[in-house]
């Protein structure tokens, strides 16, 4: 892995947003929301997190998804836990989201706009739902 | 159970934004004797009770989880610790702030490894909020520093998956700069 200066990452940011702007990215009005509390750290969050950002990062159409963390859902038995909001889809939390079903959320949900069945959720978040309310 | 020191880290350094921290200050210090964690935050502080009640597992700080009856980060935290004959302390005063240092000896068998630094501290920048967030790290005569404040200048926010992408880049390039 090449390494980077604050300065190559401030060029980047420019070259980045001027690609952006001719592409006219999709992308930015999906959230994927990751559950960071005591208990999804000590389930796997963090790696689920970075699997979301290196997954997503790859794939050129995703790239400006924005990536959030938030505290215990109140889903403690299913974590890691994932929100995934996204235009024309339903807003699903998805449960026992290690890297290899991150992975495929990304591919099927976010890609193919189909759910992963095995993993969704329905409750939302309290403290989500209350943010949002704000 | 957390896995690695990392875990900690990002528990205790979440706990502090959650705190309402406008600035947290991290250290990490490794040599071959022990690993030294110091996370200090200028957020509200916890009075003398509250700070005992922090370390039973089933108390939460009311409204902060609603029907939750559970706080297990510093619990965790002191477990491990004790475990490995390490040393966890707590100072904190209501108003001002609080500062939590911590040291896992290298050579206990029980000393969580260390974990992912770099995905862990892009982790920690992009955590929601407006808060500073200054991290110092050490490993032997080698250190460097990082702010979250000049990484969000330098690619305009990171929440992304491409600024995020970005800033664990940097960050992995300057933790390889440690172990070279």
């Amino acid at each position: 892995m090449a390494k980077l200066t604050l300065d190559d990452l401030r060029k980047l940011r420019e070259s980045k947003s001027n690609e952006m702007e001719r592409r006219n990215v999709d992308g930015k009005d999906i959230s994927v929301i990751i559950g960071m509390g005591t208990c999804g750290i000590a389930a796997g969050a963090k790696k689920t997190f970075d699997t979301f950002v290196e997954a997503l990062a790859g794939k050129p159409e995703l790239k400006t998804v924005v990536i959030r963390q938030t505290g215990c859902m109140g889903l403690c038995y299913a974590e890691p836990t994932v929100e995934v909001v996204m235009p024309g889809m339903p807003t699903v939390i998805y449960g026992n989201v290690g890297p290899e079903v991150a992975r495929k959320i990304v591919q099927e949900h976010l890609l193919n706009r189909r759910l992963v069945g095995d993993h969704v959720f329905d409750k939302p978040a309290a403290d989500i739902v209350k943010s949002r309310s704000k | 159970m957390h896995l690695t020191l990392c875990d900690y880290l990002t528990d205790v350094v979440q706990n502090a934004v959650e705190a309402g921290a406008g600035r947290v200050t991290v250290e990490v210090c490794e040599d071959r004797d022990a690993v030294e964690v110091a996370v200090v935050d200028n957020g509200k502080g916890m009075d003398a009770g509250t700070l005992k009640k922090a370390f039973d597992p089933f108390y939460s700080e009311p409204g902060k989880h609603p029907g939750r009856r559970v706080g297990l980060g510093l619990p965790f935290l002191r477990q491990a610790v004790d475990q490995t004959g390490g040393e966890l302390k707590v100072e904190s005063t209501p108003g001002a702030g609080t500062a939590l240092r911590f040291r896992f000896p290298a050579a206990h068998a029980d000393t969580p490894p260390a974990g992912d630094w770099a995905a862990t501290l892009v982790g920690l920048m992009g955590l929601p909020g407006n808060f500073e967030l200054a991290v110092t790290r050490r490993c032997g005569a080698r250190g460097y520093a990082v702010a979250r404040g000049e990484l969000i200048e330098a690619l305009g926010g990171l929440d992304t998956a491409e600024t995020l992408s970005l800033a664990r880049q940097y960050l992995q390039g300057r933790e390889d700069e440690l172990k070279e």
